[in-house]
């Protein structure tokens, strides 16, 4: 009786310390992630350099370490990906929820489900073979891995997340309103258009702001499909925004690179100074999606 | 005559929030009689049971004062698990666990440490003969308790409060669920068990108070009106004039 | 009654061709998908053969199988499984039994979110920063107990989301005869979530093992010529094994590339699809 209580006690405690796993882990990784780069960060990393200069050569003499084209590259994959995968999402979310038959629903639903699986390295496969030669075929350039196969290619990744959560958001709107439009005699679309997009706004919002947290945190397809991994030539100079070139994003600077670097060198914590900087807007990103969320619940 | 104090409550106050719910009640309940609380809904009736076995606890932000007594010591004398093993209660919404039926009963008993089959058995089937249920289900015990029917979820329901023997048995409006035929059923159940332990019956319906308590209570808006014999409330003469309106249907 | 004026008609065509707009993105983001991976399967199907998942490759990779990527592969994710399960069920478990609707749980719940949210890359950095540190060198364990914290929040959402499904009334039920909270949750609310349960299991499972960027610096290998014998041993897997051969520039034939595009897709496809089939299986079958 008196061992049960003691096993009793000690079960409790494993289960209060796996809650509290999740905090420690995410804290773990901040903090191991700043200890590998610290040292260049404060003492020799200079941060109007990495924030203006577009000069990423972290193995010239003298090295040069200018992050802003990997941002924009990041930015330029992002926004092309979001201007496919938000309008595209957000039909399919409202098709689902209120076009489509129950059947319909349950079998795309799980289509979306299995295509949400598909790993990032097999997408990127599709990028460097497929999309390739479709984007040469339509663009007539040269190579087709380029920021526009990147994009497209994320698109399609950040499609499902964006389609569940914001279908999610529409069916959090209560019946009764669509009902109450309808005897109205509002049509269906009026009801979407008129009601439900306002009603939802904070749901949809939420499921943007994660579909654009996977894209700026997808790396190996990111890798594959803009050339990166396959050394194309990255001088800095061409214009590195454009959608027809070759780019380079942050998560794929480090996955191309880390593994050549010797371990505590300039250039390996420089890797860990931009894994600090993704980590840091994902949480804003993934924190603010969670603030707007809560505050439908609340309401 | 002296009886033995099964329950007792001093001066008790129970506040959801600021929501007073229960005002300076203050009653007993003898081991061997039978103890019918009977009030309009929402008079704070339930939550008094909730104090005796403490699920109170359960409720964020409920907050109690004064004090209950179940077999003369204070329930926080208690740790939780041996109060309830003491207190049986039985809710309005019969729950059939999912579980067997035979699960269902031995689910206390296995929880307390009593593992041996013979021992088992015999108590599950004196369970649900008690519960008046055993009849319908000793071919099918396996049967998950939670596809039976309301009524037999319901005897199920007592059979599992039995099943740790109890010296205090709370009902709250049992019948809620049941038809006439197994209330009548689980009535005659009652009497023959309140010989041995302490019954306390919350109900709303007026006459069921009436056929079983040996002394009732009544309890209107978090407040208790009046505390006495069966016979003095049901009575030509109560003390309050809304004991005499209330048991006759007059209001609530 | 109602007049059909040409203002009605003109609304009721609008409605339909709002409908069918909404369809044809549906079918715009779906269709694709769907020939993209049967594009994969066609070019896959001429190097698909038993030998090709049960051979060691030959050749420089040119010819031959992959078994010891699959290898690696399974290796890798049992053991992040391993870490990952007893973790995350028992964390659902503290989230939805035992916390407090309190700031603290927010910020559990925050982390959680998170978690799941931190890019694989950064992960993979925090691999390098810890795991790999505590083993001394890159290997199976490192890159085993990355990809489990990595993959934690899918064990934990989907326990938690069937702990939740378990009526509050089971539980006041054995509270009141006695139970205790541990003896609640392992009698009545664990055995009732075991679908829920299971599922998170099998979609860990599936993700972790499409998992590349977590595992790139922290144990998998582009080639070794033996299996790995214990998990401090490095070893290829499946995912790193097609982003090398994929990003090679052309030296390994395309048939052989498409090939363990297609093993390792529907490796995750299958384990996904066994989830959703148990999903069903047990709605089927609830017991209240």
């Amino acid at each position: 009786m008196n061992w049960r209580r003691i096993g009793e006690s000690a079960m409790e405690s494993l289960i209060r310390l796996c809650g509290v796993s999740a905090v420690l882990f995410v804290f773990g990784i901040l903090i191991f992630v700043f200890r590998e780069g610290q040292d260049f960060m404060f003492n020799r990393l200079d941060f109007g350099e990495f924030f203006t200069q577009i000069a990423w050569r972290p193995t010239a003499e003298p090295p040069t370490y200018g992050a802003l084209a990997l941002i924009s590259g990041t930015v330029g994959v992002t926004l092309v990906a979001m201007a496919l995968a938000i309008p595209f999402g957000l039909g399919t979310a409202v098709f689902l929820s209120e076009f489509c038959s129950w059947r319909w629903k349950e079998a795309l639903k799980i289509t979306i489900e299995l295509l949400a699986a598909i790993p990032s390295v097999v997408w990127g496969f599709i990028g460097i073979t497929l999309m390739n030669e479709l984007v040469i075929y339509i663009t007539h350039v040269p190579v087709g891995v380029n920021v526009l196969n990147a994009g497209i290619i994320l698109a399609l990744m950040s499609v499902p997340i964006i389609v569940s959560i914001g279908e999610d958001a529409l069916k959090a709107v209560p019946d009764g309103y669509r009902e109450a439009a309808e005897a109205l005699g509002a049509t269906r679309w009026e009801v979407v258009y008129k009601v439900l997009f306002p009603a939802a706004k904070n749901g949809l919002l939420a499921a943007v702001l994660l579909g654009v947290g996977r894209a700026v945190g997808e790396t190996m397809a990111v890798l594959m499909a803009t050339g990166h991994s396959i050394r194309l030539i990255f001088d800095g100079q061409a214009p590195f925004f454009h959608p027809l070139y070759p780019g380079r994003t942050l998560t794929a600077t480090i996955a191309a690179e880390l593994g050549e670097t010797s371990k505590g060198s300039d250039h390996y914590q420089v890797l860990f100074v931009i894994g600090l900087l993704l980590f840091v807007i994902t949480f804003v990103i993934n924190f603010s999606a969670d603030l707007i969320v809560r505050g439908i619940r609340k309401e | 005559m002296h009886m033995e104090r099964g329950v007792e409550v001093t001066d008790l106050s129970i506040w959801y929030g600021q929501k007073l719910v229960l005002k300076n009640v203050s009653l007993f309940a003898n081991r061997g009689e039978i103890l019918g609380v009977i009030g309009p809904s929402n008079s704070g009736k339930s939550s008094l049971l909730k104090c005796i076995n403490r699920t109170l606890e359960f409720i964020p932000r409920a907050r109690v004062e004064g004090s209950v007594r179940v077999e003369g010591l204070d329930v926080s004398a208690y740790s939780a698990h041996s109060l309830r093993r003491k207190v049986g209660m039985v809710f309005p919404l019969p729950v059939g666990l999912p579980l067997s039926i035979y699960e269902n009963v031995a689910f206390a008993p296995r929880m307390a440490g009593i593992h041996r089959k013979v021992v088992l058995d015999e108590l599950v089937e004196r369970c649900l003969r008690q519960s008046a249920l055993w009849d319908e289900v000793k071919d099918r015990l396996g049967m998950l308790g939670s596809k039976l029917s309301g009524g037999q979820q319901q005897r199920l329901t007592i059979a599992r409060a039995l099943s740790h023997e109890p010296e205090v048995l709370c009902l709250d409006e049992f019948s809620i669920a049941v038809d006439p035929v197994t209330t009548m059923r689980i009535e005659d159940v009652l009497t023959d068990l309140k010989k041995s332990i302490t019954i306390i019956l919350v109900t709303n319906l007026v006459q069921q108070a009436r056929r079983l308590a040996d002394r009732v209570a009544f309890i209107n808006d978090g407040k208790l009106v009046e505390f006495d014999l069966t016979d003095t409330i049901y009575g030509e003469h109560p003390r309050e004039k809304l004991t005499f309106d209330y048991v006759r249907g007059h209001f609530g | 009654m109602f007049k059909e004026t040409p203002w009605v008609r003109r609304k009721f065509a609008v409605e339909r061709l709002v409908a069918s707009l909404f369809a044809l993105m549906a079918a715009a983001m779906i269709v694709p998908l769907l020939l993209v991976v049967a594009h994969l399967f066609w070019q896959a199907w001429p190097s698909l053969s038993w030998e090709f998942i049960s051979a060691f490759p030959r050749n420089n990779l040119k010819e031959g199988g992959i078994y010891p990527a699959i290898y690696g592969t399974f290796l890798m994710v049992a053991i992040s499984l391993a870490i990952t399960a007893p973790i995350g069920i028992l964390a659902a478990v503290y989230l939805n039994e035992y916390a407090r609707d309190s700031w603290f749980t927010r910020i559990v719940n925050l982390a959680v979110v998170n978690l799941a949210g931190v890019p694989s890359i950064v992960h993979a950095l925090f691999g390098v920063g810890a795991f790999v540190w505590i083993t001394g060198r890159p290997c199976i364990l490192a890159a085993s107990m990355t990809l489990g914290i990595m993959t934690l929040p899918v064990i934990i959402a989907s326990t938690k989301q069937s702990l939740a499904a378990v009526p509050m009334a089971f539980r006041e039920a054995c509270w009141n005869v006695g139970a205790s909270r541990w003896q609640t949750i392992r009698t009545i609310v664990l055995p009732n979530s075991i679908s829920g349960i299971l599922t998170g299991v099998i979609l860990q499972v599936s993700r972790a093992a499409g998992e590349t960027a977590p595992i790139l610096f922290t144990g998998a290998v582009f080639f070794r010529r033996e299996l790995p014998q214990s998990p401090l041993d490095q070893s290829m897997s499946l995912s790193m094994h097609l982003f090398s051969i994929a990003t090679q520039g052309g030296q390994v034939p395309l048939s052989i590339q498409y090939g363990t595009a297609v093993v390792l897709l529907g490796l995750v496809m299958a384990f996904n699809l066994g989830s959703i089939v148990l999903r069903i299986y047990f709605r089927t079958r609830k017991k209240w």
